[in-house]
């Protein structure tokens, strides 16, 4: 159906244009036309057609004045037929008709169709379906991403999503779940698994640092689309807007996360003048607003952490006292391994290495720390900053083995190499 | 839509209970029927008999087993369900955790077929 990578070369400004403005509008169709059935394969399907079509005319044709009802007209067309051919030769199929029936009503005033694209989010992170598919769901019903290009970005078999797909989308069908969004009483915990899933979106795009994965740099951009979406309809939740203050801070500083040949480099060895103020600004005006609601969360915590960092564009320094108390209460949240080992970096930089090292020993027993990366990576630069290099280097062989990214491979070897000459006791 | 609620617990952690703690435990379902009935959700709901009542009947190669015991031996035993009617599974979710079923073992909530 259509494919997730930007397209290189001439006319892509066009074509990407055109492709973004025909994924909201079959997003909204979508939302609109499963709202009322439950029936999510069966609207894509009676859309399918439809927004194919305008994948490959828009860029060419341009982009029509009123999109929903180009969709809309295309789509009825193709559904109402099928529907009579259906209803003549077998039991009729109620969904379908239904479906069928909303379209004539929907395309006779395309200016009604109520938004219901938050229910939609809300069905496809509800807690009865499988977590890891809660993302991936949201990206082909909201986006209309199909299985093989979602498949690719979460590196998993496009067999296996696509099965995934189609068997989520079954149970909302079957098992009723309601398109809708929850009553205050369950609201919050409802809502972070939306954020929790448009996170993985926006994390899945942004693991690729480089950027030379195109599918995967639109995945950080899709995140953070529905963030937006998400802050535009809701826009009094705290969480909400600090999820999307914490995408865009990361967002910001992307070009900075590599030299131009392509090498790594470390947030505190960043230049500040490549990050982007325009972006950065953004989330700093979304964090105060969340701030005042007054209700603290995960999200507002990990953009505080960015924004404590993005100090140092004023101050030349990050500050470190604010991020050791952001990660404590971070940790008081969520008891996160991944936030302990952040919170004893801080702690070397306010207290010292070895206050760092013996907040990382205390983490040396959890199984979950024993194949990741980042603790033995932090590891070696506190046991490097003490003068232990062979402890270091041991640290760093761990790190540099449990590494995906080769260019983090490449900085963390330049560290473990830089350890070895003597007479110099940092890295 | 009907979702069936169906109560697994370990049944010899019931017998094993004193004549108090059962008597709670039944006070505690006959309210929670009461509470389906008044909200209009209730078809139907009973309690079954322990599983070592149970018979199993397989028909293979046109002959007919019958066996004594469950179907499945497990530590928890199917011992109860309730048939309700509601609107949404959130709803049918949300009577599942009522259930003092889902307090002394695991309630399975599943939606009946709709021809």
């Amino acid at each position: 159906m259509d494919d997730v990578s930007a397209p290189a070369g001439e006319g892509d400004q066009a074509r990407a244009t055109a492709e973004a403005v025909a994924r909201r509008h079959y997003g909204k169709l979508v939302a609109f036309l499963a709202a009322r059935t439950r029936d999510v394969a069966g609207a894509e399907d009676a859309l399918s057609e439809a927004f194919a079509a305008a994948l490959a005319r828009w860029p060419t044709d341009g982009i029509p004045d009123n999109p929903e009802a180009w969709i809309l007209a295309v789509a009825r067309r193709k559904t109402i037929d099928a529907a009579r051919r259906r209803r003549s030769s077998q039991a009729a199929e109620p969904d379908l008709q239904l479906i069928a029936e909303e379209l004539e009503t929907v395309a006779a005033d395309v200016t009604q169709i109520p938004d219901q694209r938050l229910a939609l989010m809300f069905a496809c992170a509800h807690p009865a379906i499988d977590a890891a598919t809660r993302a991936p769901l949201m990206l082909q019903t909201i986006l209309g991403f199909d299985a093989a290009a979602i498949a690719s970005a979460f590196l998993v078999a496009p067999a296996t999503m696509s099965q995934r797909l189609v068997r989520a989308k079954a149970k909302i069908r079957q098992a009723g779940i309601p398109f809708r969004v929850p009553e205050p009483a369950e609201l919050r915990e409802r809502l972070d698994a939306v954020l929790e899933a448009i996170y993985a979106v926006f994390a899945e795009g942004w693991a690729d640092a480089a950027g030379t994965d195109a599918r995967r740099r639109n995945l950080a951009e899709e995140g953070i689309w529905l963030g937006r979406l998400v802050v535009s309809l809701m826009p009094d939740e705290p969480e909400a807007l600090g999820l999307l203050a914490l995408m865009l801070h990361a967002e910001a500083r992307r070009v900075a996360r590599r030299h131009s040949s392509g090498d790594y480099v470390p947030l505190i060895d960043q230049d500040p003048n490549l990050w982007d103020a325009n972006l950065l600004d953004e989330a700093e005006a979304l964090l105060r607003r969340a701030s005042r609601k007054g209700v603290l969360g995960r999200f507002q915590l990990e953009a505080a952490v960015q924004s404590a960092h993005v100090v140092r564009r004023r101050s030349g320094q990050s500050d470190w006292a604010a991020i050791e108390r952001l990660y404590d209460a971070l940790l008081a949240l969520t008891g996160s391994p991944v936030v302990a080992i952040n919170r004893a970096i801080a702690l070397a930089e306010t207290r010292g290495p070895a206050a760092g090292l013996a907040a990382l020993d205390a983490l040396a027993d959890d199984a979950r720390v024993a194949e990741y990366q980042p603790y033995w990576a932090a590891r070696a630069g506190l046991l490097g900053r003490i003068g232990d290099r062979a402890g270091a280097d041991e640290a760093y062989r761990l790190a540099i083995g449990l590494e995906l990214d080769p260019s983090v491979r490449a900085f963390l070897q330049q560290r473990q190499t830089a350890l070895r000459p003597p007479g110099r006791d940092k890295s | 839509m009907n979702y069936m609620l169906l109560i697994y617990s370990d049944e010899a952690g019931f017998k094993a209970a004193s004549k108090a703690q059962v008597e709670q435990t039944m006070a505690a379902y006959v309210a929670y029927t009461e509470a389906l009935k008044k909200a209009g959700a209730l078809v139907r709901g009973d309690r079954l008999q322990s599983a070592s009542s149970a018979s199993t009947v397989r028909v293979a190669n046109g002959k007919t087993q019958v066996l004594d015991g469950p179907y499945a031996e497990t530590k928890e035993q199917l011992g109860g369900f309730y048939l309700i009617d509601v609107p949404d599974l959130d709803a049918a979710l949300a009577w599942a955790a009522r259930c003092p079923g889902a307090g002394h073992g695991t309630v399975e909530v599943r939606p009946l077929w709709t021809m």
